[in-house]
């Protein structure tokens, strides 16, 4: 029986790990090679490094962090953060990222989601979804959550499966670093429009939201970042209450 | 021991070369390269496989004396090949993703689309998934039954001859993940990406 997936996210900002408040305030928690291996070790199903300010900033330093990490790390790695282009993906992939995850080039330039899942396969081409509630509807964010595109994200997921996505990773900008659990609504409302799998993210408290983000959200992985961070709880005390709780984890 | 990883263009090998890099560490030698006397003149070949069918079957015809090159290893001379992913896939004699594609044909058999029951499977099929061993294979020594290794695809080989199939995984219907016939070897999941226990399915083929 294929598992569900759980996922840290190491946010990286010139070579070093930061988790954001609502991507402000952060704070540091140690050297992201060190970090993924102690996750990968620790029984992490896949590692994903969030380059946060990547967009403004020189990226050189992700490169060699990624580079790295793949020499240690033998369980799949995603990158995203800044992936604008075609160029970037490839260089990534060089590097050792298995998968890329685009974000606002894929809102501004859905040819880069085409022409990428054609060159390197689906199965390396993540869709990253920045979605933040408004009325009835969730909106699509870019930039690091700092602009609404206006896209409907139900539309826009759908769009991006058939671009050639391989899976989405599904933010709530509403949920994102209050720690009061995913937008479940948002991810089963996604879930269902589209075929591929979905990495629920954005909101991780407590180990029941990541049993709501699979149970409730229909999410096959859920990816969580300050939980695992601050030693608040180990992946493998994740898997256990995911597995008492009748979700089916690799042990 | 001289072992050649085919660079074909067929996609992201880092991981591959990272992992049978750090398996070999400084016993074996890993060449990484699409030289066709390099691949001939080796001990073991490595064939990876990313993106469509299609898209790997092109990237092997374009380097001209390739395909010769590798069939002349695994088929002429029975050296021992792994294929992965869509690098086993290519064993079949056709393949149907994108368009009709003519494989190798090491292996009779084909390449379907995993039948996802109307929406009912998620496609590709990506994570972590037990492997149900139904015949012993030399890659899978001190490989337990049951063990979790890593996929992604959305297609799947199926060989007319079923005595080749090492073993299978449960997604949808039985889906092949590993086949061996005599020399030649196959996973359909990714044990450059399966943790311990992938790293130790690429040490046994390299100490076939």
């Amino acid at each position: 029986m294929l598992k569900n997936r759980i996922i840290p996210c190491l946010d990286v900002k010139n070579g070093r790990v930061v988790k954001g408040i609502n991507f402000v305030n952060l704070k540091d928690a140690g050297d992201p090679v060190e970090q993924a291996k102690i996750y990968s070790d620790g029984g992490a199903d896949e590692i994903c490094f969030l380059d946060i300010t990547a967009s403004n900033e020189n990226r050189d330093t992700i490169y060699d962090v990624v580079e790295r990490t793949s020499k240690k790390c033998f369980v799949p790695l995603t990158v995203g953060g800044g992936v604008r282009s075609i160029d970037d993906i490839n260089k990534l992939l060089n590097c050792g990222a298995d998968k890329v995850s685009i974000n606002t080039a894929a809102v501004e330039n859905p040819k880069v989601v085409i022409d990428s899942s054609k060159k390197f396969g689906s199965q390396c081409i993540v869709v990253a979804i920045d979605a933040k509630k408004n009325g009835n509807k969730w909106e699509i964010f870019t930039h690091g959550g700092r602009n609404n595109s206006g896209l409907d994200a139900l539309e826009y997921a759908k769009k991006m499966e058939d671009n050639g996505a391989g899976e989405l990773l599904v933010t709530s900008m509403d949920r994102d670093g209050t720690q009061i659990g995913y937008d479940v609504d948002l991810m089963s409302k996604i879930s269902s429009k589209v075929n591929i799998p979905l990495i629920a993210s954005g909101g991780v408290g407590n180990l029941d939201h990541l049993v709501d983000g699979i149970k409730l959200g229909n999410a096959s992985a859920v990816l969580a970042a300050s939980i695992f961070h601050y030693g608040k709880h180990s992946i493998q005390e994740a898997k256990e209450y995911l597995d008492s709780k009748g979700i089916p984890v690799r042990i | 021991m001289k072992v050649t990883i085919v660079d074909y263009n067929s996609g992201n090998i880092s991981s591959v070369i990272n992992s049978f890099k750090e398996v070999a560490q400084d016993t074996v030698n890993i060449e990484v390269t699409a030289d066709l006397k390099k691949i001939t003149s080796s001990d073991k070949v490595v064939l990876p496989g990313q993106g469509s069918f299609k898209s790997c079957v092109d990237a092997l015809n374009k380097i001209n004396g390739l395909t010769e090159a590798l069939t002349e290893f695994a088929i002429s001379n029975k050296k021992p090949l792994l294929g992965i992913c869509v690098g086993l896939q290519m064993f079949a004699d056709i393949g149907y993703e994108e368009t009709e594609t003519k494989g190798l044909g090491w292996i009779s058999g084909k390449v379907l689309k995993i039948d996802n029951q109307n929406g009912k499977y998620k496609l590709p099929h990506i994570g972590w998934n037990q492997i149900n061993i139904i015949k012993q294979s030399k890659i899978f020594e001190n490989i337990e039954n049951n063990s979790h290794m890593y996929f992604v695809h959305s297609y799947e080989f199926i060989p007319n001859d079923k005595n080749v199939i090492s073993s299978t995984t449960d997604y949808s219907s039985n889906i092949v993940c590993s086949v061996e016939k005599e020399n030649i070897f196959g996973t359909q999941f990714h044990p450059e990406k399966s943790d311990k226990l992938g790293l130790n399915i690429i040490d046994n083929f390299l100490n076939i």
